[in-house]
């Protein structure tokens, strides 16, 4: 965690790192880029490092409420630390929740047995499970549509991969009582709206998502208690789902009988209907033309250079990255060193689990100098793979074009 | 034990995230103040400058209504009317 007297020391304007966690081993690190050429000017014009309380310096997208992307430099790493962790809040009343004070509490119509728990409760009174996740936010990327759409302008780092630890929640709703007659099941957070007039960010899923053992209500990331900013003391986690179901500082959770009418859920967080290659549905809430974003499609970064970096000719390159999917798992990572034209396997490294990054490497030896496009497009057990041209839809969702990062050799 | 360093934390967050926005310089020109006013209440102002310039006069307009309508911003139909000038002006797509 970082001090309050290091946090002091960026608040300047200009950036002191100090720790020197993150800026140890890494060249990148040193000359911070504020993301992918291909996001809006104004975006990188009003992008900042900077650190929130606890956090190390991170890419500011907006001050209120707090948007803070991670530095593509540490997805290198394979699990995301925690100070380092990507930062996303639609309203701007974030309280600071005790952990001694806080209860969620469980109900709604279709719960036979209504119950509240604490902290304590969720620790000692049920099992714990521990899941390696990402979490990305729908948007992940949004700045990189062409055309642009309008929103947080994401580059590449509003996601993070974490060991989740905490309590099923089919286990909580089994406690609860919960009816088979229940549709949906709804989450509320401690956050709030500054104005009356504006929703109140609550979200739900489809009751078989909530019942499927791999959702929690999470007291733990990686081994550590969920920083303020990632939603202590306690989130929801739906592995190979977009963060938007997360529920940061979650307050209740409602079994219900009739599809949740709210905003969040009935008009943010639409995709068009049969343009993505997904399975999971979430049929209680499908219109004619659109659906609730579910799962996240495969997905791939390159992790360990950047577009314009001199490499030299003769000197084997080994080239590093992460795939991800919506847990299925990735079954191939190919790489293409010319542009596309060919594309050859790279090595899959240790695997953490069907919901978590799955780091890749590739060596390749640049023979001859001028330009090289390096490629990485990732393949799910699904035969599910990255797409070359962007899948347009109107809030931006689910970008994953094939990057191209272009090395000079010389 | 952790406490009273999460307290003293967020009285640092609350200082630094007032003066960090006033950072945000939006261009001088009519209509700034409303915006300042009526945007500012529930958002800070670089979300205006981060979604620029590509935004044409419909985009900033339905951004505008969107605010209005599906967010509850109490702004007049004459007020969102100069906003919206403004942002077309200052932000829009050329």
């Amino acid at each position: 965690m970082v001090s309050r007297r290091a946090f002091l020391k960026t608040t300047g304007g200009l950036v002191l790192v100090s720790g020197g966690t993150w800026m140890s081993g890494d060249a990148h690190a040193a000359a911070p880029s504020m993301g992918p050429p291909e996001l809006p000017d104004g975006t990188v014009a009003a992008s900042v490092m900077e650190a929130l309380p606890g956090k190390v310096p991170l890419i500011k997208k907006s001050w209120r409420p707090p948007n803070y992307e991670t530095p593509i430099s540490y997805f290198n790493d394979v699990f995301t630390p925690n100070d380092a962790f990507y930062v996303r809040y639609h309203l701007s009343n974030i309280p600071e929740v005790a952990a001694a004070t806080w209860r969620v509490k469980v109900g709604g119509e279709a719960a036979a047995t209504p119950l509240e728990l604490s902290l304590d409760d969720l620790r000692r009174n049920y099992d714990s499970v521990e899941i390696a996740a990402v979490n990305q936010c729908s948007g992940n990327r949004r700045g990189m549509f062409e055309p642009h759409v309008p929103g947080v302008e994401w580059g590449l780092g509003a996601m993070g991969n974490a060991k989740w630890k905490g309590v099923r929640l089919r286990d909580i709703l089994g406690k609860a009582g919960v009816r088979k007659d229940a549709v949906e099941i709804v989450f509320d957070g401690a956050d709030s709206a500054v104005i009356p007039g504006t929703p109140d960010f609550v979200k739900s899923i489809p009751a078989w998502k909530a019942l499927d053992e791999n959702t929690l209500v999470a007291y733990e990331m990686n081994g550590a208690p969920l920083p303020h900013w990632n939603g202590f003391p306690a989130r929801i986690v739906v592995p190979g789902w977009t963060g938007t179901y997360w529920m940061k500082h979650v307050t209740s959770i409602n079994a219900v009988t009739k599809p949740f009418d709210g905003f969040w859920v009935k008009s943010a967080y639409r995709i068009p209907r049969g343009k993505f290659p997904l399975i999971d549905r979430f049929v209680t809430q499908e219109t004619d033309v659109n659906t609730p974003i579910t799962e996240m499609v495969v997905n791939s970064l390159i992790t360990n250079i950047t577009s314009g970096e001199s490499v030299s000719a003769g000197r084997p390159l080994d080239i590093k990255g992460i795939a991800w999917d919506g847990g299925y798992g990735i079954a191939r990572v190919e790489v293409s060193v010319d542009g596309g034209q060919s594309w050859r396997s790279a090595a899959l490294g240790q695997d953490y689990g069907r919901f978590s990054f799955r780091p890749w490497s590739y060596r390749f030896t640049p023979a001859e100098r001028g330009n090289v496009t390096v490629m990485a497009k990732a393949t799910n057990r699904n035969g599910a793979t990255q797409t070359f041209e962007i899948i347009a839809n109107p809030a931006g969702y689910h970008h994953n074009v094939v990057q191209r990062v272009t090395l000079v050799v010389a | 034990m952790k406490i009273p360093l999460i307290v003293g934390a967020l009285a640092v967050i609350a200082t630094t995230v007032i003066a960090a926005e006033q950072k945000v310089d939006l261009k001088p020109a009519p209509g700034r103040d409303k915006v300042v006013a009526s945007c500012g209440t529930c958002h800070s102002l670089d979300y205006i400058q981060a979604n620029s310039t590509f935004m044409s006069r419909q985009v900033w307009d339905a951004e505008v209504t969107k605010m209005i309508k599906a967010f509850g911003a109490p702004i007049s139909e004459a007020d969102a009317k100069e906003i919206t000038e403004y942002l077309v002006t200052n932000f829009g797509k050329p």
